[in-house]
């Protein structure tokens, strides 16, 4: 339980560390980074147990099969040594029970020695010749194909260790003959107690069919060995008779050794089995190639791994599209909750200033009111009092007063009309009329500066609900900002039409001057002007509260040298909050 | 002096002075008062045919004197001045019997033609 729970921990710690995600931060790469980190945690998460997983099955897999495939050849090697033991018994056997069933008399009778040699060649197969040797080494029979009668065996050591042992079981050796052969030789006495020997010389071809009944693959071998590593039947691959085999090694015990090797003539990893044989100091060596031996589990080893990586590619496929997808809704919903914040952000703004403004328009226009009725009673003053000295200067002075006064009065006039916006009433109206009122008030302007207006308004539009005043000053201050934009002689289309079942949308398009991106940009701060004293910056702003006030959107485009397009969209129905009060 | 009289109320002494002086250049026989209750005294004794009344002043707001005035002579015509920028007062001010409301600061001549224009009613 501690230990789960400590992997719990270290899980969520790796994945705080990755995923941790700082909204402060304003980086664009910011969700790259994300989506990076996710990947790797996410492929971190299913490779692991996958690549864990897999290798446990690998080695799991390796293991079974190695044992599948060594259990089938262990047997082999038992049967076969158990083969090679039996027919050395049965030939010792033999040779024994002609010694014990003749005399050295009679066996030393040729005609007799070459009867027996016949019958044992015929019945058993693998005797060459049989020879009679006494007790001073001297052949003083022989049975054969060769001429090897009194032939002196007395120094030889196979002689003395059948005088030993009783019998005596040679290596496979050359001899006399000339052809590998191996020798049987056993010992008994004459009554008067004199000892002889039965010496019966053996083909290796018996040995070499038992080898041959293996059925062994084409690229696998098998051979006998003597204590000496000398070989001593045919091998395919390992060296002829009687030469030096440079794999087997020496054996003491009687179990199966196995070892796996570098193959010497160059094909790669062997499989070496060795085992000793009883009845003789002889080894059974079977080689294989592990590339036989393991032929399945090497077709199983790449189906494994070609699983393992179209695993592999699927993960990383799902990871990526996953993780780009996460992203992309956090970007989205990031996205939105920003520009939230912003019109949010901007409307507090418009309400802070709306309301200063008023305090701040009260505060002045009572003063401004003292300033402006001085200035005015001088002017009275000095214009009734004919001998008033320098007059025409002084009067100067106080036209100046009162027209900055004036100034002051449509700052403070239009501030207080900013804080006035949020006083919303709604009513049913028609949104071309409203076009058509406000146009009326720019008739004059528009003739005197000869300025084409293109109306195209929807005759069909449904009667909306907004609010009459607030909507004309809305017109008029984009159509203000739209007449100041072009030359003489420019043109302002209006158009309107049903954006859709809830929306009604009207643009007002002028070919004049245009803006560039950052004034664009700017256009809805307050006290934000281009036009060099002669604007107070606070039509545009007044215009974006009154339409978010109405429920409705704003859109501009505008290009410098080619013009300004302001898209209003009404909402048909009076939005739910009615506005601030 | 005229037969057009006009009584200002406004707690701003300097303001109104220079008013009354302009008006009075102008031929309008213009009296000041500097709260409400100075209003009253002024009103019982010269029933001046238009009051100019400011809507913010200590003690009797505008609208309290508007009011009173009505109930002591409803033929006496009032313009209200505000330098506040809501028009609610105004339009509330309207509705109690006022003639018009004008913005501070306010120009002479449209001031005078609506004192012309309210005294004609």
């Amino acid at each position: 339980m501690k230990l789960y729970r400590k992997i719990i921990n270290s899980f969520k710690l790796i994945s705080h560390g990755f995923l941790a995600y700082h909204e402060d931060i304003e980086s664009p790469h910011r969700y790259t980074i994300l989506r990076r980190n996710i990947i790797i945690l996410m492929i971190l998460v299913t490779f692991i147990p996958l690549f864990s997983m897999a290798g446990i099955n690998y080695l799991q897999y390796r293991n079974n099969m190695k044992a599948e495939i060594q259990a089938p050849l262990r047997l082999l090697m038992g049967k076969t040594v158990h083969s090679f033991d039996l027919l050395l018994k049965e030939r010792l056997s033999m040779v024994r029970s002609v010694a014990s069933s003749y005399s050295f008399e009679e066996l030393s009778d040729e005609e007799t020695l070459n009867r027996l040699h016949r019958v044992l060649k015929k019945e058993f197969g693998g005797f060459i010749d049989l020879g009679v040797i006494n007790e001073n080494g001297f052949q003083v029979a022989y049975a054969g194909p060769y001429k090897l009668q009194g032939k002196d065996y007395s120094k030889q050591e196979w002689y003395h260790e059948v005088e030993v042992r009783g019998f005596y079981i040679s290596d496979v050796f050359m001899g006399y003959r000339g052809f590998p052969h191996l020798a049987i030789a056993v010992q008994n006495y004459t009554f008067g107690g004199t000892n002889w020997t039965l010496r019966a010389t053996l083909d290796t071809k018996i040995l070499d069919s038992i080898i041959l009944s293996m059925e062994l693959s084409p690229e696998s071998d098998a051979f006998l060995v003597n204590n000496a590593a000398i070989v001593q039947t045919h091998s395919k691959y390992y060296g002829n008779v009687l030469e030096n085999c440079s794999i087997a090694s020496e054996i003491v015990a009687q179990n199966i050794t196995m070892s796996e090797e570098e193959d010497p003539i160059g094909r790669g990893k062997i499989l070496v089995l060795q085992s000793k044989l009883t009845m003789a100091e002889f080894s059974l060596v079977i080689v294989r190639p592990q590339s036989v031996l393991l032929k399945s589990w090497y077709t199983l080893q790449s189906e494994m791994f070609f699983l393992l990586l179209g695993s592999c590619v699927l993960i990383v496929i799902a990871v990526f599209k996953t993780a780009t997808f996460l992203v992309n809704q956090i970007k989205t919903s990031d996205e939105r909750r920003e520009s939230a914040f912003r019109e949010l952000e901007h409307t507090q703004k418009l309400s802070s200033i709306g309301r200063l403004a008023a305090g701040v328009a009260h505060e002045i226009n009572n003063p401004m009111a003292i300033i402006d009725q001085k200035a005015g009673l001088m002017k009275d003053l000095i214009e009734v009092d004919e001998n008033f000295k320098d007059k025409e200067r002084f009067l100067g002075f106080t036209n100046s007063i009162i027209s900055s006064v004036d100034r002051c009065k449509t700052i403070t006039h239009r501030l207080l009309g900013f804080a006035r916006r949020m006083e919303v009433r709604f009513e049913f109206l028609d949104i071309n009329e409203v076009i058509r009122e406000v146009l009326g008030f720019l008739d004059k302007e528009a003739a005197y500066r000869r300025i084409l207006l293109a109306l195209d308004l929807a005759s069909d539009l449904p009667a909306i609900q907004s609010d009459k005043g607030q909507l004309q000053q809305v017109f008029l201050n984009i159509l203000t900002n739209s007449f100041a934009a072009i030359e003489d002689g420019g043109e302002v289309s209006i158009k309107s039409w049903l954006f859709d079942s809830e929306t009604v949308a009207i643009s007002i398009e002028d070919n004049g001057c245009g803006m560039s991106r950052e004034t664009l940009s700017q256009i809805f701060e307050p006290f934000f002007s281009t036009k060099k004293g002669a604007g107070t910056g606070l039509g545009l702003p007044i215009t974006y509260g009154i339409i978010k006030k109405l429920g409705g959107d704003f859109k501009v485009e505008s290009e410098l040298e080619k013009g300004t397009q302001f898209t209003v969209f009404l909402n048909m129905t009076m939005p739910n909050n009615k506005g601030e009060g | 002096m005229s037969e057009l009289s006009v009584l200002l109320v406004d707690d701003e002494i300097d303001f109104i002075s220079s008013l009354a002086e302009r008006l009075r250049l102008r031929k309008i026989d213009a009296d000041t008062a500097i709260s409400g209750e100075d209003a009253f005294k002024l009103i019982t004794a010269k029933r001046p045919n238009v009051v100019v009344l400011d809507l913010k002043m200590p003690g009797l707001g505008g609208l309290e004197v508007l009011k009173h005035i009505k109930i002591l002579d409803a033929s006496i015509q009032v313009i209200l001045l505000t330098g506040h920028g809501s028009t609610r007062e105004g339009i509330e001010g309207m509705r109690l019997g006022a003639y018009d409301f004008l913005m501070k600061p306010v120009d002479i001549d449209e001031l005078i033609e609506k004192i012309r224009a309210a005294s004609k009613t």
